[in-house]
């Protein structure tokens, strides 16, 4: 699978030293060495400028608000790093709520020792996807941690939003007979990852589908308004989990078709080799909407004209039968329970 | 997906089905051995499409809900101890022990890492000359030759770091075992077709002969499954029990011999306890005393004895298709994924946790055995 981002600039560090240390972090000269050279000068903004405690924020009407921490083994995977990753779980959190992400907070937690280049780079990777995302950067924070109190680079990244005027996002709008529609293929990220904590090469690399989404969701709010019900990104958990936590919240069954579900060959190939099942597994560039069943097949259609979302499909239909549970029918004909997974899921012996 | 596609093709499966339902007269009872099989039956909802008369009970084939108490104790006590990489098959980490699991070990420090093969055991044992490297040898005869594999590595390398925790278990034993219990109903198997890639069929004659029961060698596609349980149902409606290969793509008569020659150079045979069921004669592996020094029970000393199961847990009798998982009264009450009580609740091949997660809720009919039996 070629990437199908392009490649962003990121120019030679301005720092005159090699790795970070607890003094960038000690709030003396080193910090604002490391914030000068790096968060400021990369992530420049009139908010960012003030180099206030906080940022002064013109905001209006209902908000969304969310916030994640990111923490990731390896932090640079094929299709991505952590600086993204930051950006774009944040950015995608508050278009979930229907809103359309303005302004993020950025906190850093560091392990001793980072080389100065990682950081340089996760943040050239930060600025990029803010960028992308239409989304500005206006206050943060950067803490050291001790070598093995950390590992590498911890982000948490907070996000504001307006909710859109035609958005009206509410489980409690979901009825039965409502189509469940998912945006494109599934797990890549899940695998990406897995094949570089693990040293498992394939023909074909797999790499992480960590993109914003908050363009494609306000285009569908604006040509579809309040007939889209639910939006969710199925991060941790996968799909599995985000229909199970939908179920059970409005007492509704969902019923799901496995031969509708994408995933790209490669990564079906990997998930059988190693035993794990994608609809439990991680995506970050995926969202999976509820809608009113006359929007379904147009919605569906929309989607394809955008490269993101190129293989949304109906995945399946809400149902007043079996409340609080998902049921799949596989592609023999049969039917099963998709249920909530317990913990990580965890490779089998055979 | 070649070798995949063609073996979920919902035509395919449907013709069988057909005959399926064409040749069955009677009710009968059928065993899937391996735990890859109960998965595949679960996940692909087969077990919802069966005709009524066709009852599959989850065998003992899941090498995680099998392995001794004091084999998980034993993990625990060596991955805790100061300096030691614990190594293991990811499913493992969650089967509790008598005091914890590996990942609750792992929670409170212990180095313990997922692998997908011993060989990568080896490569760490390598990188960490400082570290002891433990492999948590688990499995049926499937694994049994890449474990042995791994001793003879790190014996050639010279390795004096890395050792293996083994808990090896065969399958003719405990269908024999299954057999002779009075209280099973069991009419026929499917034998665990990638045991038996390694070992071959041929050891399954006997049982055939002993048992009067039909012993059909199945893969783990739909497909496969399907057939596996059309031959079955052929053989029993004729009155035959034979011994027959329907995975005749991975497996010979005689198995993987070059497998078979590596698993005896460094294994034997010896007597295992299966958790949940007792003391089973010749029914697992044991590392031979020439090469006694990659046995990690032996090179640490480790004392651990079987401690006291949960009285609640019913896992032997399950296992054994004596009863099924929700008729056990702890079952989703006191017994969960969450907080299993036994092992068949740990692992998603554990028959508890098939039964709890996937196939219940939609054919209670198909759960009876007793109901089905009586009509008989």
């Amino acid at each position: 699978m070629k990437n199908k981002k392009t490649e962003f600039p990121c120019p030679e560090p301005d720092f005159d030293f090699p790795v970070i240390t607890l003094a960038h972090g000690s709030g003396g000269k080193l910090t604002n060495k490391l914030l000068d050279g790096g968060v400021f000068k990369r992530l420049k903004n009139d908010f960012l400028d003030l180099r206030h405690d906080g940022a002064i924020l013109p905001l209006e009407g209902q908000t969304a608000f969310s916030t994640d921490s990111f923490v990731i083994n390896p932090v640079f995977f094929p299709g991505g790093n952590i600086g993204e990753l930051a950006v774009n779980g944040t950015v995608n959190d508050v278009a979930m709520c229907g809103g359309i992400p303005q302004y993020l907070s950025l906190s850093f937690i560091i392990e001793e020792g980072l080389p100065v280049k990682d950081f340089w780079k996760i943040l050239c990777s930060i600025e990029n996807a803010a960028r992308e995302a239409g989304v500005y950067v206006v206050t943060g924070d950067t803490k050291v941690v001790d070598k093995g109190k950390g590992d590498k680079i911890f982000i948490n990244t907070t996000g504001l939003g307006k909710i859109h005027p035609k958005a009206d996002i509410s489980p409690a709008r979901i009825r039965p007979g409502d189509k469940i529609i998912l945006s494109n293929h599934i797990a890549a990220h899940s695998i990406a990852i897995l094949s570089i904590r693990e040293g498992l090469t394939f023909e074909t690399e797999i790499e992480s589908d960590t993109t914003n989404l908050n363009h494609v969701i306000k285009d569908l709010l604006d040509k579809f308004g309040a007939d889209i019900k639910f939006f969710r990104d199925p991060t941790r958990g996968g799909v599995a989990t985000v229909l199970n936590e939908t179920a059970g919240q409005t007492a509704l069954g969902m019923e799901i078709v496995s031969e509708n579900i994408p995933v790209l060959p490669q990564v079906k190939a990997a998930c059988e080799m190693l035993g794990l099942d994608p609809l439990y597994s991680a995506n970050e560039g995926v969202f999976i909407a509820i809608v009113k069943p006359g929007i379904a097949d147009e919605m569906v259609h929309f989607l394809h004209q955008n490269p993101k979302t190129e293989k949304a499909v109906v995945l399946g239909e809400v149902t007043a039968d079996h409340p609080g549970k998902v049921l799949m029918n596989t592609t023999l004909g049969g039917r099963r329970v998709v249920h909530m997974p317990v913990g990580e899921q965890l490779p089998r012996i055979c | 997906m070649k070798y995949l596609d063609e073996f979920r093709n919902s035509e395919i499966a449907k013709n069988i089905l057909n005959e399926i339902k064409k040749t069955v007269t009677r009710p009968w009872i059928i065993m899937e051995v391996c735990g890859g099989q109960t998965h595949s039956l679960v996940k692909n909802g087969i077990l919802d499409m069966l005709p009524k008369e066709i009852a599959m009970v989850h065998g003992p084939g899941c090498p995680v809900c099998v392995t001794p108490l004091h084999l998980i104790d034993k993990a625990v006590y060596l991955a805790e101890k100061e300096g030691v990489i614990m190594c293991s098959f990811g499913d493992m980490l969650r089967v509790p022990g008598s005091r914890k699991s590996l990942l609750e070990a792992k929670a409170g420090g212990a180095d313990v890492r997922i692998l997908y093969s011993p060989l990568e055991a080896i490569r760490i044992a390598q990188q960490n000359p400082d570290r002891e490297v433990v492999f948590f040898a688990v499995g049926f005869e499937t694994t049994a030759p890449a474990n042995a594999l791994a001793v003879l590595h790190a014996k050639k390398l010279g390795l004096k770091n890395f050792s293996l925790l083994v808990s090896h278990v065969l399958v003719p034993p405990a269908i024999e075992n299954v057999m002779e219990d009075v209280d099973s109903h069991i009419d026929a198997f499917l034998l665990a077709g990638h045991v038996c890639s390694i070992m071959g069929y041929w050891e399954y004659y006997p049982l055939a002969e002993k048992f009067k029961i039909p012993l059909i060698v199945t893969g783990f596609e739909p497909i496969d499954l399907l057939q596996g349980i059309l031959m079955a149902v052929k053989q029993l409606e004729a009155g035959k029990y034979e011994v027959e290969n329907q995975y005749t793509r991975a497996v010979t008569e005689e198995g993987n011999l070059p497998a078979q020659e590596i698993i005896f150079e460094v294994f034997e045979v010896t007597d295992q306890v299966w958790r949940g069921m007792e003391l089973i004669p010749n029914s697992g592996y044991k590392i031979k005393d020439k090469y006694a020094e990659f046995d990690a029970v032996k090179k640490f000393k480790v004392d651990i004895q079987e401690a006291e199961e949960n009285q609640k847990c019913l896992a032997g009798e399950i296992m054994k298709g004596i009863i099924k998982p929700y008729q056990c009264p702890a079952f989703g009450k006191e017994c969960t994924p969450e907080n299993p009580l036994g092992a068949p609740m740990v692992s998603s091949e554990g028959a508890c946790a098939a039964y709890y997660h996937f196939s219940d809720m939609l054919r209670p009919e198909i759960l009876d055995l007793n109901k089905i039996k009586s009509k008989s």
